[in-house]
């Protein structure tokens, strides 16, 4: 019977949350730190490519679940890229690992301006658990000029998505 | 019956591990280990290591499922390669020689691993590294030879939200004839961060070797400094960490399930999987503070206890996921395009899976059904009704059913557990002693090994994690081998092994 379904379908609840408000102190943070570079405006739309400079891969599995249709991602304007070539954002997570380096310096390369760097989770912020180490160089702004940083360990997918978002809005804030 | 390895490896000195015997053998009986290991195939290697002085190996004797380890002096001249005997310890040898400075003599391949000469010292984990300043070299590949072969070179950054390794492929067509990995590239040195600190500070990278299996790894280290301590965790400690085991399974498994259909263009149940193991990530942080459980275990117990309401949020959570599987597995098996791409895909033969010693869904899709939680010593498990769901079939497809089987077990785990939650405390207290333990936990991709020894203060003199991947990976260039190009991204999600568990 198609009936009972489409009323159940009409009657559901969507699958997807609520967009989350974004606290005030990132948006004011932000903008100051953005406030010296002068860039284009780019709307409200954001191109991601995520690199994992060498994490425990704990920071990939939840940007992984930022893609979840609990999320929805797309529809603040934000999609993951397959190649740096088409992205504004590099969403880098993990350590600055020595191996890592040279492959993170090709990516930022290849992204075209006006671009942004965001370090995601503890490692990319400061090195985290693995400061100190022989094979690291602390946190990726050791290797890339980064622009926003998320910090957890790793960080929800809601603390991800706040960060993006305050991304935007600083950015279509400036005009 | 003990076999020539057995006996030869029994005849050394006992050093007083606990639960199983270490025992230290001079160069010379070491020396017969390579060709005893040839006469005597049921004892599997399961890891080699190192440490300043000594390089250790363990050993899992099939048919009785117990373990030993052997050791044998290394600094100062070149220990015999078991690689001639054991093809598993081919990239424990490479390692073992950059990290440690030993030198495996009569080795399959000595070939640089982790260190890519980016670091600026080598041999970081010896007694004296040396300190290094030169130019990263070339990696070398091993040659193909053959008409019209060409190589594809992916990575280390791929095109998914992935962690990053490099994969050489030799291509005839469309046909891989070889695929050859090279990773490291996540290498923290966690070790060096570890050694000479207390088990209490060292759970933390336990914790973060690889965060899928952040409750495996952290139960191995914490059961082995327990075992080299003398310390048995309270029954509620064991059961939150049981507890803690199936529910990061749960939503592993879900995970690679949806990636494995999305890999084969078929968004939709990787639309629902990604949605039930949402539900699941809530529940669990609701029971427990953190999504995936990181810092929970520690050792001599458990830290905070299940949350009030944490009970309840689960065993919802996983009612939306046991409802759901049986339409998700109709919709699995129904579409013939889908079927299509992984029946017969990335077959692992059952001989490869037993000489490496494959843990996990890769080894019980492929006939080898080694499961560490049957160990005697896997408190709470013996306790607790579940079975071991093993296939032949060897492909993509039966490594997706092992996991959706291992699903349902797991659900039904988690039921009987919280049903059966003994009161009382979280915590024993650790005595600050020298001591030397060794432990298996099964987590999600099979059992991570960790063997740790102490010094009189209670700090770590020497350890090493042993993450299942290790002899998985190796497993995934066979597997490939003679698939499409395109079938590669398939046959690795059905593996889905991990980079930074093997990076250190
Ligand atoms: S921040 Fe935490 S989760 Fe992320 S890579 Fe580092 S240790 Fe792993």
């Amino acid at each position: 019977m198609l009936w009972p379904k489409l009323a159940r379908a009409l009657f559901a609840k969507p699958l997807t949350d609520n967009a989350p408000l974004v606290p005030r102190e990132t948006i004011q943070a932000l903008g100051e730190r953005l406030a010296a570079t002068s860039r284009a405006r780019l709307g409200r739309s954001l191109a991601i490519r995520e690199v994992d400079s060498g994490s425990c891969n704990g920071c990939e599995l939840e940007v992984n679940a930022l893609q979840n249709v609990a999320y929805d991602l797309e529809r603040f304007g934000l999609r993951f890229v397959a190649s740096p070539k088409h992205a504004d954002v590099l969403l880098v997570t993990g350590p600055a690992c020595l191996n890592m380096r040279e492959a993170l310096e090709r990516a930022l390369a290849s992204t075209p301006e006006p671009r942004w760097v965001v370090a995601a989770g503890d490692c990319a912020v400061d090195g985290g658990v693995f400061k100190g180490s022989y094979a690291v160089e602390n946190g990726i702004a050791a290797v890339l000029p980064v622009d926003l940083l998320i910090p957890g360990c790793p960080p929800t997918p809601a603390q991800l998505l706040e960060g993006l978002l305050s991304l935007l809005e600083t950015e279509s804030a400036k005009k | 019956m003990m076999g020539p390895a057995s006996s030869l490896i029994r005849s050394g000195n006992p050093q007083g591990a606990k639960p199983c015997e270490r025992f230290l053998l001079s160069p010379t009986a070491w020396g017969q280990l390579p060709a005893a290991l040839q006469q005597e195939t049921e004892l599997a290697l399961l890891g080699l290591w190192a440490d300043a002085a000594q390089v250790h190996a363990c050993f899992l004797h099939e048919p009785s499922a117990e373990a030993v380890l052997a050791s044998t002096p290394a600094a100062g001249w070149n220990y015999a390669a078991l690689s001639p005997a054991r093809p598993g310890a081919v990239r424990f040898e490479r390692m073992i020689l950059e990290l440690w400075g030993h030198h495996a003599e009569g080795a399959v391949d000595l070939r640089p691993w982790l260190d890519h000469g980016r670091w600026n010292l080598r041999h970081p984990l010896a007694a004296k590294p040396i300190p290094f300043a030169g130019e990263a070299p070339q990696p070398e590949f091993l040659p193909v030879e053959g008409e019209g072969i060409h190589q594809i070179p992916v990575g280390p950054i791929h095109a998914g939200v992935i962690e990053p390794g490099h994969f050489r492929f030799s291509v005839q067509g469309e046909v891989v004839v070889r695929l050859e990995q090279r990773l490291g590239y996540t290498h923290k040195g966690a070790l060096s961060l570890m050694l000479g600190t207390s088990p209490r500070a060292a759970v933390r990278y336990a914790a973060r070797l690889s965060g899928d299996t952040t409750v495996a790894h952290s139960w191995a280290f914490s059961a082995a400094v327990e075992a080299a301590l003398g310390v048995t965790p309270p029954p509620r400690a064991l059961h939150l960490r049981a507890l803690m085991l199936e529910l990061e399974r749960i939503h592993n498994h879900l995970n690679d399930w949806g990636f494995v259909c999305n890999d084969a263009a078929f968004a939709f149940p990787h639309a629902r999987c990604g949605f039930l193991r949402e539900g699941v990530l809530r529940a669990i942080a609701a029971a427990f503070g953190h999504r995936l459980m990181m810092d929970r275990v520690l050792p001599g117990g458990v830290a905070p206890d299940i949350a009030p309401r944490g009970a309840e949020a689960i065993l919802a959570a996983l009612d939306a996921v046991e409802a759901e599987i049986p339409s998700l597995m109709q919709i699995y098996e129904a579409h013939a395009s889908l079927q299509d791409r992984v029946v017969t895909t990335g077959y692992l033969r059952p001989d490869l899976a037993c000489a490496f010693a494959a843990g996990g869904h890769v080894g019980r899709a492929s006939g080898r059904g080694f499961d560490a939680r049957r160990l005697p010593q896997s408190q709470p498990y013996p306790t607790l009704r579940f079975d071991v769901p093993v296939l032949e079939a060897g492909d993509v497809d039966a490594r997706v059913r092992i996991r959706v089987l291992e699903l349902g077990q797991s659900i039904a785990l988690v039921r009987q557990i919280l049903a059966s939650l003994p009161s009382g405390e979280l915590m024993a207290p650790l005595p600050v002693r020298a001591g030397e333990g060794v432990a298996m936990i099964e987590g999600f991709r099979g059992e991570c090994l960790h063997w740790i020894s102490l010094d009189d203060g209670g700090l770590i003199r020497a350890l090493f994690p042993r993450d299942p991947s290790w002899l998985q990976w190796p497993l995934l260039e066979a597997a490939i081998e003679d698939n499409i190009v395109a079938d590669f991204q398939l046959c690795n999600k059905s593996f889905n092994c991990s980079y930074s568990g093997v990076d250190l």
